[in-house]
């Protein structure tokens, strides 16, 4: 036995004999009807296991230092990757937290529909990647997607691409961190500052130590602990619904109650709903699913989105690179089993006290975090109702690990575009490797840096979330069509990349702009919120539904509803309306108000409140002409060809007109300018770039074989759920 | 994975979880001796038992075939 292997035994022995062992001492993480207080509860073996985690990710760092001692092993992982581990670094990749808690929320919301963005959605912009565009990528050796843009189309668009690229890695990458640390808050109760500086601290020594391979090791690992932490949720899920089918009864009656304003739309299927704009929860038709998700927005993220592409260039070879991203093809097809079930789930089993459907809201709802759980603790709600210690613990160190790689492979890919793609064509172009190298560890951690920066910019301006989520959204569908004009079409010059690249950009955030405009005003729905401490009394109607609110004493703040008093009720008692008219129902939002002597708290809508004399009051008045949390009607009906669209419709649609815009302007000042010799497109364009030859390989590593193999599931799946 | 000498990911996957699946299997078993007051839903399957020694297969597997010793070549 060698020396290791008594270290191991040792290690695993002392954890089992030192953990604490009295787990039912821990009060049960349950789902709470309406509530604040945290919702998931650990025991001391869950913070053992996610401590573990920490370890071991730390430990992986500083075992791979030495591994990284090149500029081409940092940045590239030493492009030597077999095909399983390049294909799990790229879906793990993309696999993160705000992944699956996302496409849990948005399946919570949209129904079956979510499950398009792993199939149409991905599945044939990867086969794509994988048996078109990689060949180019892999065999002109650029180290990034701008790269490849700068050997084709010249430095304007390479610097383009590269700083744009740079700026919004790291702000999204600041933003997943502020997101991690407002989750974990919300969920576990955990310092906000805490959990920034220990995640983004761990993040920045393992990825400076190790690099790529760093990164990419930690996402084979978060791989295993997503689905190991997460696969219980649909099993346990579906047993407690009664099976399969009875699951998708019961979250299509429950959908009625929980989506009012979608109530005939179809919640579980996948196509049948897609004939027009009302018959599904997404506002969307199948014209918008195939082309603004099928071809803009996927092929934009999963054949140009450099963090993606950067996990399978860097694979030992051709015939590696292709199989391996086949092999994420394949797992991708599988995910909604651990993301569009456990929405539906949320519809079907996720009961109030009284076996009400419990009813979650969006994160923009003024009722969110307050009275209601919203559409993204779906996931974490339904972890609490089945996972108990030792279970939470993996699944909550899946969810730390998920945002972890998701920031590890931000701050790589950072690193590599920044050194590569700005650093060395603008600044410094003959440098030595163990220059760039250094220069790559330093850019590890200022990125980490700059993103602890964003994130704590968020505390104070939150709602650029929104907007930065849609910026690299829109960046990377442009991005696309450039890239593919110019590996497929020999005759798109360097000005034709560089304006369709830049306008379609620039048209991408016109329409964002458009959408959110409100010529004639905004005014967000009536609101009345019962201030702390205030006296409250309640009238019922024969079903026990509150049916007046009565404020005793106390103060109240009212938003857009008219005719309340500036300051104070005085004279007679005054009654708020339910609703106004052309705004909408009035909110009524109660976090903390004294109910016959017992503290509680209540969000109800259309409720009539009478307000009694000495109620003190504030009364705001909100109207704006550019609100970018909302969506104008009017104007989404031009870009997304219905006013019934929801925001996902509009975003598939703007990617489509975007890659559009793209094409022609690329192909017209193309026509009018003048190509690059056909003798430095070499390696770059189809026709000019020979594909080697690898040799013979065995049939079942055919990578044309496997592609077939993904495609024939995709349509099958596709039809089983029609 | 790559490098002559270097420990496999693999390892470190099975490593991890083998000792998820020690703690998860003995927290199972210590809730089938002694049932906690408040158990979550489906408490009845004991599925922290059946998911312990899933991990435990699972990770054991991958410690045994990528132990360090064997895995001097490339992978």
């Amino acid at each position: 036995m060698n020396p290791l292997k008594h270290l191991w035994l040792a290690a695993l022995l002392g954890l089992v004999f030192l953990t604490p062992m009295r787990v039912d001492a821990a009060a049960p993480a349950r789902a709470t009807e309406g509530t604040a207080s945290h919702l998931l509860v650990l025991s001391p073996v869950d913070l053992v296991i996610v401590v573990l985690y920490f370890v071991v990710v730390l430990g992986i760092g500083f075992y791979l230092k030495k591994y990284a001692s090149t500029g081409e092993d940092f940045f590239m992982a030493g492009r030597k990757m077999t095909a399983w581990i390049a294909g799990l670094s790229f879906i793990s990749a993309n696999l993160s937290s705000l992944e699956t808690m996302g496409w849990s929320a948005m399946a919570y919301q949209y129904g079956m529909l979510g499950a398009h963005a792993y199939l149409i959605g991905a599945i044939p912009a990867i086969l794509f990647l994988a048996v078109v565009m990689m060949p180019f990528y892999y065999i002109c050796r650029t180290h990034s997607v701008p790269g490849y843009l700068g050997l084709r189309y010249g430095e304007a668009s390479r610097a383009l691409a590269g700083i744009s690229f740079t700026f919004l890695t790291v702000m999204v990458s600041g933003a997943s961190m502020f997101a991690m640390a407002k989750i974990l808050n919300l969920l576990l109760g955990w310092n906000m500052n805490v959990s920034i500086w220990v995640s983004s601290v761990t993040v920045a020594i393992y990825v400076s130590l190790g690099g790529l391979l760093s990164a990419v090791f930690n996402e084979v690992l978060q791989f295993f602990l997503i689905w190991l932490g997460t696969l219980l949720i649909p099993i346990l899920g579906i047993i407690h619904a009664g099976g399969w089918t009875r699951m998708l009864a019961t979250a299509q009656k429950n959908a009625a109650i929980i989506h009012p304003t979608v109530q005939n739309a179809d919640f579980t299927s996948l196509w049948r709903n897609l004939g027009s704009f009302d018959t599904n929860p997404m506002g969307i038709d199948w014209f918008g699913m195939v082309f603004g998700l099928g071809l803009a927005v996927s092929f934009g993220y999963w054949c140009t989105d450099f963090l993606q592409v950067q996990r399978v260039i860097v694979a030992k070879n051709l015939r590696s690179a292709q199989n391996g991203t086949l092999i994420g093809a394949a797992l991708k097809m599988m995910v909604p089993i651990i993301v569009t079930i456990p929405g539906l789930l949320g519809l079907a089993v996720l009961l109030n006290r009284d076996g009400s459907p419990m009813i979650l809201v969006p994160e923009s709802d003024p009722r969110a975090n307050i009275t209601h759980r919203t559409f993204n603790d779906v996931l974490p709600l339904l972890m609490g109702q089945y996972l108990g210690p030792g279970l939470l613990g993996l699944g909550v160190t899946a969810m730390i690990a998920g945002f972890m790689s998701g920031m590890a492979g931000n701050v790589s890919a950072f690193a590599t575009v920044w050194t590569y793609d700005v650093y060395r064509p603008l600044f410094n172009r003959k440098a030595s490797d163990k220059h760039y190298l250094t220069m790559g560890r330093w850019c590890s951690i200022l990125g980490v840096l700059i993103s602890i920066g964003t994130a704590y910019a968020l505390f104070f301006f939150s709602n650029i979330l929104e907007f930065l989520q849609v910026l690299i959204f829109f960046f990377i569908v442009p991005l696309f069509g450039t890239v593919i004009l110019g590996m497929l079409w020999k005759r798109a010059t360097p000005a034709g990349g560089f304006w369709g690249f830049l306008i379609a950009i620039l048209v991408s955030m016109s329409m964002w702009a458009y959408v959110h405009t409100f010529p004639d005003g905004y005014r967000p729905q009536p609101k009345v919120s019962i201030g702390k401490g205030a006296v409250v009394s309640f009238e019922k109607d024969a079903a026990g539904k509150i049916a007046k609110i009565v404020v005793e004493q106390g103060a109240v703040a009212t938003v857009n509803v008219p005719g309340t008093p500036a300051t104070e009720v005085k004279g007679a008692d005054l009654t708020l309306p339910p609703s106004v008219e052309k705004v909408g129902l009035v909110q009524v939002l109660a976090p903390e108000v004294t109910v016959a002597g017992t503290s509680e708290k209540f969000g109800v809508e259309a409720v009539p409140v009478v307000l009694k004399t000495g109620v003190r009051v504030s009364s705001t008045e909100v109207c704006k002409t550019f609100a970018p949390a909302a969506f104008n009607p009017a104007h989404t009906r031009y870009v997304a060809r219905s006013d019934k669209a929801k925001p996902m419709a509009v975003n598939m649609y703007s990617g489509f007109w975007s890659l559009l815009v793209c094409l022609v302007v690329t192909v017209v000042v193309s026509l009018f300018t003048r190509p690059k010799p056909e003798a430095e497109l070499k390696n770059l364009v189809m026709g000019l770039t020979p594909i080697p030859d690898e040799g013979p390989c065995p049939w079942y590593q055919s990578p044309k074989l496997w592609a077939a193999v993904v495609f024939i599931a995709l349509v099958a799946i596709n039809v089983i759920f029609w | 994975m790559h490098h002559e000498h270097q420990i496999p990911i693999w390892f470190f996957v099975g490593s991890l979880l083998t000792v998820y699946g020690v703690l998860i299997l003995g927290v199972g078993i210590y809730n089938l001796v002694h049932p906690p007051e408040h158990p979550v839903a489906l408490a009845s399957l004991h599925m922290d038992v059946w998911w312990g020694i899933l991990l435990l297969l699972i990770g054991s597997l991958y410690v045994v075939k990528y132990w360090p010793s064997k895995g001097e070549t490339a992978r």
